[in-house]
């Protein structure tokens, strides 16, 4: 039996968050000034009034053995963070207790202290020094960081003038050549493009294969799969799951494929909304094309948006437009901005609208949501704005067409589009007349559109 | 092991823990502290590396992409001594214990640029270095101290141009310039204990951003740069010295041109409010760094 590497017990965390809906009554400036001494104490001590205590981990309790690859996954919010910096000791938790068995490397991003104006070889330094590595480790080390960031050239010019990929290879060099016992890892694999980010999960698996103790934090479910013999799903700051990698995912997948969009998650939540009030989204669900509502689909399927929404102040017309997020929460897809009507609408109007996103070759991955009503006019004022809405939509691997033509557990980039090809020439080919569809057949899908 | 955890979690982890080598010991515990904690002395060595790669970043960053470099250095101290010269020594015509106008406002300026700088430096220091903090862990006091080293390269340059005047005026060193480390020291402690206060606060209030120009700007007309403390009257001396700059300006003119207006009550007052600060400082610090990455 081999020994404890991580043993968490109890750990809990709370924040002070300030307080989203029903903030304090207008005081006058003379009341503001005479509180003020009370309030900047209150502050300093962390007990403002306008705080609410938020518990972003609840009671966290695993043991992780010497050796082993463990893989955390869960939505956003439910906790990874968190409990990553708990481990990494960047914040303290507010219960509980953690112990660690040997020496820790954490990377929580890419890069952790390069300053663009310094040069790759002072970055090297600099940023080793950062992640707990002694100055003679680093010299020790760095042909080899320089070897496998492949920028010999440009060691002395400051990392500012580098491309991107040149300094996100580096600065995961450096990190990579820490040596921990065990390595705490946040999704670094999103960064970089899609030869380096395999050298990633490549030096990581070799880590792992050392019989290093690794702790992976992802979204990236696929990544997971490949890496972690083990998986600990967090759900609302607590352990929901805790088992091999596939039981762990399988029931994250059912979980997904359960949730709604509901009163709790999405429309009545302040944290993810933003709008004038002149119009709100009433129920927002997400189906397929046969009208069944769910969450996560496969690759290249085709995703129906049914959207409905309550007037409350006379507006110019409607337009919706959806947009699906990336985990660096920017849209990365959005649809066109469909105008539902341009005729004036009085309050207590009710509308409901299908929007379609067809043949959506997203790769797999959790994209939250992003739903936007307005007035039909050039940069309106009345609006209701759904954002970073969860569940999140979920992109399976799979599909009806993508599957066949190249390995989906690589991070490839975000789209895989449905190209095509013709051979032209092959000894034994006769040269193909048109271009084929790859296997699969194309795809039957009924386009509804934007009813109006 | 008292966490009050579930029950059958714990009795696994008695298993565990009852098949380990007793020997064994965890590197790391991670718990909330509460109350106040001294300075951890043996961990921030083992990251000594780290503080001196922080300080050379700070000297690096600083003169890059600059026309004049580390001129800078020299320019500042001179540009203000000359200024101090012409109004305080020709027009007012102020005494300056018997030493040219011009060395004595710059052994002033010296010592006291070294103060404001490690100020201004470590009281911004866990803003601007926001991205390390809650990225990853090290004893969050190299910040803060990575300034006060850094601020010496510049001190170490003014003291060579102050040598270079000192050769110009041909005033020659008595013993008292050994004890000059001693003094610099001082400054050191005091302006590492200001700065340890200042930037622990500056992490919660950003009022400390604005206000810093301005304190800097009273504490050195409250200090003797321009003027020699015979200045001030008899009676208020006492209270002056409790300035902590008051001495240590004093005592580095008195260790490079031999003599000024000290007095041994005001080291002692110095040394006193310095290490208080310091201390105290130190405590403070520590008492909201556990904070910092959730705040900053």
């Amino acid at each position: 039996m081999s020994e404890t590497a991580i043993k968490v017990e109890g750990v809990a965390k709370s924040y002070r968050i300030a307080r989203a809906l029903g903030r304090q009554p207008y005081r006058t400036l003379q009341e503001e000034v005479i509180a003020l001494p009370k309030n900047l104490w209150k502050r300093a001590l962390g007990r403002s009034d306008s705080m609410e205590t938020f518990w972003a981990l609840n009671d966290v309790t695993f043991d992780v053995k010497q050796g082993e690859v463990v893989g955390i996954i869960g939505r956003n919010g439910a906790g990874k963070s968190t409990l990553l910096k708990i481990l990494s000791r960047i914040t303290q938790p507010t219960r509980g207790r953690a112990e660690i068995y040997g020496r820790v490397g954490a990377l929580l991003e890419v890069g952790t202290g390069f300053h663009a104006e310094l040069t790759g070889r002072e970055n090297i330094y600099l940023s080793g020094a950062i992640l707990g590595m002694r100055k003679s480790e680093i010299a020790r080390q760095f042909d080899a960081i320089v070897d496998f960031a492949e920028v010999e050239q440009f060691i002395d010019t400051p990392t500012k003038r580098y491309s991107s990929g040149m300094y996100t290879r580096l600065a995961f060099a450096v990190a990579a050549h820490l040596e921990p016992e065990i390595l705490l890892v946040d999704e670094v694999l999103a960064v970089g493009d899609a030869s380096f980010q395999k050298k990633c999960l490549g030096k990581m698996e070799d880590v792992a294969g050392e019989g290093r103790t690794v702790f992976f934090v992802s979204h990236n479910t696929l990544a997971v799969r490949q890496l972690c013999t083990r998986c600990i799903l967090l759900e609302h700051g607590a352990v929901a799951a805790d088992g091999p990698t596939d039981t762990t995912l399988a029931i994250y997948n059912q979980r997904l494929r359960d949730t709604r969009i509901d009163a709790e998650t999405g429309l009545n939540n302040p944290e993810n909304r933003r709008g004038s009030g002149a119009v709100r989204f009433t129920s927002v669900s997400v189906e397929d094309f046969t009208g069944a509502e769910r969450y996560s689909f496969q690759m290249g399927e085709t995703i129906r948006f049914k959207l409905s929404f309550t007037v409350h102040a006379p507006m110019r017309g409607a337009a919706i437009v959806v947009a699906l997020r990336s985990g660096m929460s920017r849209e990365i897809v959005t649809s066109a901005r469909h105008v539902v009507t341009t005729e004036q609408l009085e309050p207590g109007v009710q509308g409901t609208v299908m929007v379609d996103l067809p043949d959506v070759y997203l790769r797999p991955g959790e994209y939250p949501l992003y739903l936007h009503v307005s007035e039909a006019v050039q940069s309106p004022a009345k609006y209701d704005v759904l954002d970073d809405l969860t569940p999140p939509l979920v992109i399976t691997p799979g599909g009806r067409w993508l599957h066949d033509n190249f390995d989906p557990a690589q991070p490839l980039g975000i789209f895989s589009l449905p190209s095509t090809m013709v051979v032209e020439s092959l000894p034994g080919h006769e040269p193909q007349a048109a271009f084929s569809r790859p296997a699969g057949g194309h795809l039957t899908m009924i386009r509804t559109g934007t009813q109006d | 092991m008292a966490t009050g955890g579930p029950g059958i979690r714990t009795k696994t982890q008695r298993v565990t823990a009852a098949a380990l080598p007793p020997v064994r010991r965890p590197t790391v515990v991670i718990e909330p502290t509460s109350g106040w904690t001294a300075i951890n002395l043996r961990e921030l060595w083992t990251y000594r590396d780290l503080l001196f790669i922080l300080a050379g970043r700070d000297v690096k960053l600083r003169y890059k992409q600059t026309g004049l470099g580390i001129t800078w250095v020299i320019l500042q101290p001179l540009v203000a001594a000359m200024i101090f010269t012409v109004m305080f020594g020709r027009f007012a015509k102020l005494p300056s214990d018997g030493h040219p106008y011009l060395i004595f406002v710059f052994a002033g300026v010296v010592a006291w640029n070294y103060f404001a700088a490690v100020l201004q430096r470590a009281g911004n220091s866990l803003i601007t270095d926001s991205r390390l903090i809650t990225k990853v862990y090290f004893p969050r006091l190299a910040i803060p101290l990575a300034s006060t080293l850094s601020a010496l390269i510049d001190l170490s340059v003014s003291l060579v141009v102050l040598a270079a005047f000192m050769a110009w005026f041909r005033i020659a060193p008595t013993w008292r310039v050994l004890t000059l480390p001693l003094w610099i020291g001082l400054i050191a402690i005091c302006a590492t204990g200001v700065s340890l206060w200042l930037s622990a606060l500056n992490v919660r209030y950003r009022d400390f951003v604005h206000a810093m120009p301005f304190m800097l700007q009273v504490w050195m007309l409250a200090s003797p740069v321009a003027y020699a403390t015979t200045i001030v009257p008899e009676q208020y001396r006492v209270l002056y010295s409790l300035n902590p700059a008051v001495a240590f300006i004093e005592g580095t003119r008195w260790a490079v041109l031999g003599n000024s207006s000290i007095t041994s009550s005001m080291v002692a007052i110095t040394t006193a409010v310095s290490l208080a600060v310091f201390v105290g400082g130190a405590f403070f610090f520590r008492r909201v760094e556990r904070g910092f990455a959730d705040a900053v």
